[in-house]
């Protein structure tokens, strides 16, 4: 980040005023504790995690969305059934280019919608009934393993017990029928689905299956859902290594995979905030620690990897690991000096998710680019500040509705990995164990930090700052680039990457030297306009 | 395969809708909304709503969708949504400066009974809406009809706020436009002008949703119908109403508050309804067709002629809305194709009756389903039990295609895998000419593909 000059960004606070000075006095007062000029020199603290103001422009979704988008929508061996409407099915339908690998004969319902199609009549005498329907037609034509049942808005409304219905029907057809109260309302953002996930998936499959599987060292990779194949290029990378990976939460992933998770001796987590409770239980049930890792970047995921050999401390892995690693980096160096001379010195603001926004900048540092404004969509204070402020952190009426289920140990199966004396030990090795400081200490002097950024917030950054690239989802897409800005989706990697570890980064290097440099920036003048120029050269002083 | 599930066997299904071919009424109300100048549509629900219509507009259309949301939460589910809208109209006209809020509910704020009528004119009582800006409404429950029945909705509400009749009649006339294209809704306009007809268009979504890159993101494109030719509506002579599911209702409103009669004729589509738009305007407006409009008919013709052998008796599934499917079904037929299975998730008797009037002569033992359980999994299972040679229908028929190795034409909505199809129109003469060529260009290709070396055509 040394490569960004002091007098590049002006001051945080001016800028910030400016930032607010369009909206309603109450509006800014509480929008103002949601930016942050950053300054990791002194205390600092973000506002996140709270309501959206009605009639801002946001780029939250919902707890459906969020449940549904996490751990079992990336699953193919379940029947993912939304009971309501038929839009809430609709929309979630195929649109998170999740990859999946079930080979030529495994089951994969992936491709499928399957939806209650609430009508006017079932809000008015209750749909329990039509869902029970549901779930016979599925089964006697699918004959799944297992359904999951998705709840929307108007289910916890009028009442439909769909736990109940669930319980009734897994009694009849004898598979796994469990259900998600993720009503759209619930929540502030789809981070309450995502908890809501993570419960009735430990609660319903994990543990299911005892069978321990061959191999050394067992993992489990948590918060990695495979947009675009990341996941397959982190499995890639574990067999080289000679990790055997167990289950990942959810990516390429299927019910028997989770129901056998607890079998592993090591859970890595990628996405901080989107699967830490699945971590969290698994260590308290079982005794498996987990370590924040990082496969975005080909530092980080070489961090990553051998923080992963210290922690197994067996001198075979580590040197399969710094093989791979030997192995990777000279394709990674020699694109890096493709592309440097391209990127080196322009700026990017990432305002996506819950942990992509702190891991991709690293990424961007590879090829010289600093981020100067990040931010996430439906984070919490934890992945802004680390998890230190987790004692402090108070449960508002928002998020106390949402089950935090009591774990204990199991009492048969929990076996801690580690002993409390090789823990410390890992520690004083630099292996950092249920630790994750968030993304504002890694960000420099007066770089913004936004959570839930709006669309007025957008727009006002971009005209301060004239980002070389901004990156954000689909719905941001074309406002930034209308503005002569190229845009990157995060979200969905404008339907390319992958972009996780050694061969993604090469991608993303090349893919941003794409984007930043696409002729098409220069071409929005037309010849015959005097004005002076306003795109193309932004940021590459 | 990408859809191994799916069985041959077909059982009939009462509860379970699989892989659905239609969406919830809101996104058509946003839509809609989007055609009128200076609008923010407004979504009266959880976040998820907006979001999620948000994401699906502008993946289909390329372009910034700018839309707000109540953002319910737990909270104003039990107690009721007033506080949330009332503060969002406040919020938008400061912030985003529209000169109309669309509101449009959910399958959230229909549940618990919100009032949004009141509560907009609550937010006008309160000063929340400031001096020449309007709050319009519509209700739009998730849970009946379809996205078309949305978009229906949201012209009803249109007309219920600005539709005036002053007693004088002006000498124009309303086109209300069922779910096209902005490309479609300038070539409505262009063959207007054509035939020196002064219309008024809405919704109009041209130079909004196909807005150019210039640098600059103009918050409310310069396109959409303007609040005083919404008004001007009610003094219009006469109002064309393009396509029945969308549009016919609206028309209705519009005749009993402003007494504009009208006439609801099928969306332009292929060459037989758009001779119907014609003769409908030349009668309407007491015009005669100008030559250049009877030239571009003559050209679509001579391409028919040209491509007619290769049309002949193939196999045609189709799915989508019902305002086009009728069309574009009659399209088929006049071009001698077998549109042997036609569907859609928006239900309403017409369609099938319309369908089968269309068909009566050509492919009587057609399957035609619209509604309840009308789902792209069965038309899947008809095309396995009696294969096409040509699907029609939005990005969704896409895996269909390729598990069958069907040529697959994308036409309505979404098109989340394709870019152009918001720029170029399929409405009338010429845009019948571009449904042609592709459709063309996709049987020759597969033609191509699969003949053996020694048929393989140089000339075709």
């Amino acid at each position: 980040m040394e490569n960004i000059k002091k007098e590049v960004l002006p001051d945080g606070e001016m800028v910030m005023e400016d930032i607010l000075a369009k909206y309603p006095p109450k509006v800014a007062k509480k929008r103002s504790k949601s930016i942050v000029p950053n300054d990791s020199s002194r205390e600092q603290s973000i506002q996140s995690n709270v309501r959206t103001v009605p009639g801002i422009i946001t780029q939250r979704g919902c707890c459906y969305a969020g449940c549904k988008g996490v751990v079992l929508g990336p699953t193919r061996d379940i029947i993912n059934l939304t009971h309501g409407p038929i839009g809430c099915g609709f929309f979630s339908w195929l649109t998170r280019r999740n990859q999946t690998r079930p080979g030529p004969e495994g089951d994969n319902y992936m491709p499928y919608c399957f939806s209650t199609d609430m009508q006017d009549d079932n809000i008015v005498f209750g749909g329990e009934k039509k869902l029970k329907e549901a779930i016979q037609e599925a089964y006697d034509i699918f004959h799944p393993k297992a359904i999951g049942i998705f709840a929307t808005c108007p289910v916890g409304l009028i009442g439909d017990d769909i736990h109940a219905v669930a319980r009734e029907m897994k009694e009849k057809l004898g598979i796994n029928i469990f259900g998600f109260s993720c009503e759209g309302y619930k929540g502030v953002s789809q981070s309450a689905g995502h908890h809501i996930a993570n419960n009735q998936i430990f609660k319903h499959v994990v543990g299911l299956d005892d069978k321990r599987k061959k191999g050394k060292f067992l993992i489990n990779l948590l918060g990695e859902y495979n947009i675009g194949g990341d996941a397959f290029l982190i499995e890639d990378l574990f067999e080289r290594c000679g990790l055997t990976l167990i289950s990942t939460f959810s990516g390429n992933s299927s019910i028997e995979q989770f129901a056998n998770c607890h079998t592993a001796d090591l859970n890595l987590v990628m996405c901080h905030r989107s699967i830490n409770y699945v971590a969290d239980m698994l260590e308290k049930k079982f005794g498996i620690p987990w370590m924040k890792i990082n496969f975005i970047g080909a530092n980080a995921s070489a961090v990553s990897l051998r923080q992963i050999g210290k922690y197994f401390n067996d001198k075979e892995l580590s040197r399969r690991i710094e093989k791979v690693i030997a192995e990777e980096m000279p394709a990674v160096e020699e694109a890096r000096k493709e592309v440097m001379p391209h990127t080196k010195g322009k700026l990017a603001m990432i305002f996506v998710g819950g942990s992509r926004a702190h891991h991709y900048q690293g990424l961007f540092a590879e090829i010289g680019m600093s981020t100067i404004a990040a931010g996430y969509e439906f984070a919490h204070k934890d992945d802004y500040e680390g998890r230190k402020v987790l004692p402090d952190l108070k449960v508002d009426a928002d998020s106390r509705n949402i089950e935090e289920l009591v774990v204990e140990k199991d009492p048969e199966r929990y076996k801690p990995r580690k002993s409390q004396e090789e823990l410390n030990k890992l520690k004083k090795a630099g292996v950092r164990m249920k630790e994750y400081d968030g993304m504002m200490p890694d960000m420099v002097k007066n770089s913004f930090v936004i959570d839930d950024i709006s669309q007025h917030e957008t727009e006002m950054l971009i005209a301060k700052y004239k980002p070389a690239v901004f990156c954000a989802g689909i719905k941001e897409k074309y406002t930034v680039q209308k503005r002569g800005v190229p845009m990157k989706q995060l979200h969905s990697y404008d339907y390319g990457g992958p972009f996780a570890v050694f061969k993604g980064a090469v991608n993303f290097y090349r893919e941003m030297d794409r984007t930043i440099n696409s002729k098409v920036w220069g071409l929005i003048k037309p010849p015959w306009d005097s004005s002076p120029e306003i795109t193309a050269t932004f940021g590459s002083e | 395969m990408l859809l191994r599930h799916t069985p041959e066997e077909i059982k009939e299904r009462k509860a379970l809708t699989v892989n659905p071919a239609k969406m919830c009424q809101p996104i058509g109300a946003m839509y809609a909304a989007l055609g009128i100048h200076g609008c923010m549509p407004h979504s009266h629900g959880s976040q998820g709503c907006c979001a999620y219509h948000r994401s699906t507009l502008t993946r289909h259309y390329k372009e910034p969708i700018m839309a707000a949301t109540s953002s319910f939460t737990e909270g104003s589910s039990v107690f009721g949504g007033q506080a949330n809208l009332v503060q969002a109209i406040n919020n938008m006209f400061t912030i985003y400066n529209p000169d109309i809020i669309a509101v449009h509910t959910t399958c959230l704020s229909e549940t618990i009974g919100d009032d949004v009528n009141q509560i907009c004119q609550k937010a006008r009582d309160d000063g929340k809406v400031p001096e020449g800006k309007h709050v319009i409404h519509c209700n739009t429950p998730s849970y009946v009809g379809s996205h078309i029945t949305g978009y229906s909705n949201m012209l009803k509400g249109i007309i219920k706020y600005f539709s005036k009749s002053t007693g004088i009649k002006k000498d124009q006339m309303n086109i209300i436009s069922g779910w096209v294209e902005p490309s479609d809704m300038k070539e409505i306009k262009k063959i207007a002008k054509e035939m020196g007809i002064k219309i008024v268009l809405f919704p109009d979504t041209s130079d909004i949703l196909d807005a150019p890159q210039t640098g600059v993101h103009a918050f409310y494109p310069k396109g959409g119908t303007t609040i005083p030719e919404l008004i001007s509506t009610g003094d219009s002579k006469f109002s064309l109403a393009l396509g029945e599911f969308a549009t016919d209702a609206p028309a209705k409103d519009l005749n009993s508050k402003c007494k504009v009669k009208f006439k609801t004729i099928d969306l332009p589509i292929g060459l037989s309804a758009t001779d119907r738009f014609i003769v409908a305007l030349s009668n309407a407006a007491d015009v005669d067709v100008p030559e250049c409009i009877t030239e571009e008919r003559g050209r679509l013709v001579d391409i028919i002629t040209d491509m007619q052998q290769y049309f002949y008796n193939k196999r045609v599934a189709l799915f989508g809305d019902p305002d086009q499917l009728i069309p574009l079904t009659e399209l088929l037929v006049d071009l001698d194709m077998k549109p042997v299975y036609i569907l859609s998730g928006t239900s309403g008797k017409v369609f099938v009756r319309r369908i089968k009037e269309i068909l009566a002569e050509s492919v009587p033992n057609a399957k035609v389903k619209n509604g309840a359980n009308a789902d792209l999994f069965l038309l899947h299972q008809w095309i396995k039990n009696d294969p096409v040679d040509l699907i029609i229908g939005n990005t969704y028929g896409k895996y269909i295609a390729r598990d069958e190795d069907i040529p697959f034409l994308r036409m309505g909505f979404p098109i989340l895998d394709r870019v152009g199809h918001s720029y170029f129109p399929t409405v009338g003469y010429a845009g019948a000419m571009r449904v042609l060529e592709k459709i063309l260009n996709l049987l020759m290709d597969r033609q191509d593909r699969d003949s053996s070396e020694e048929s393989f055509e140089l000339v075709m």
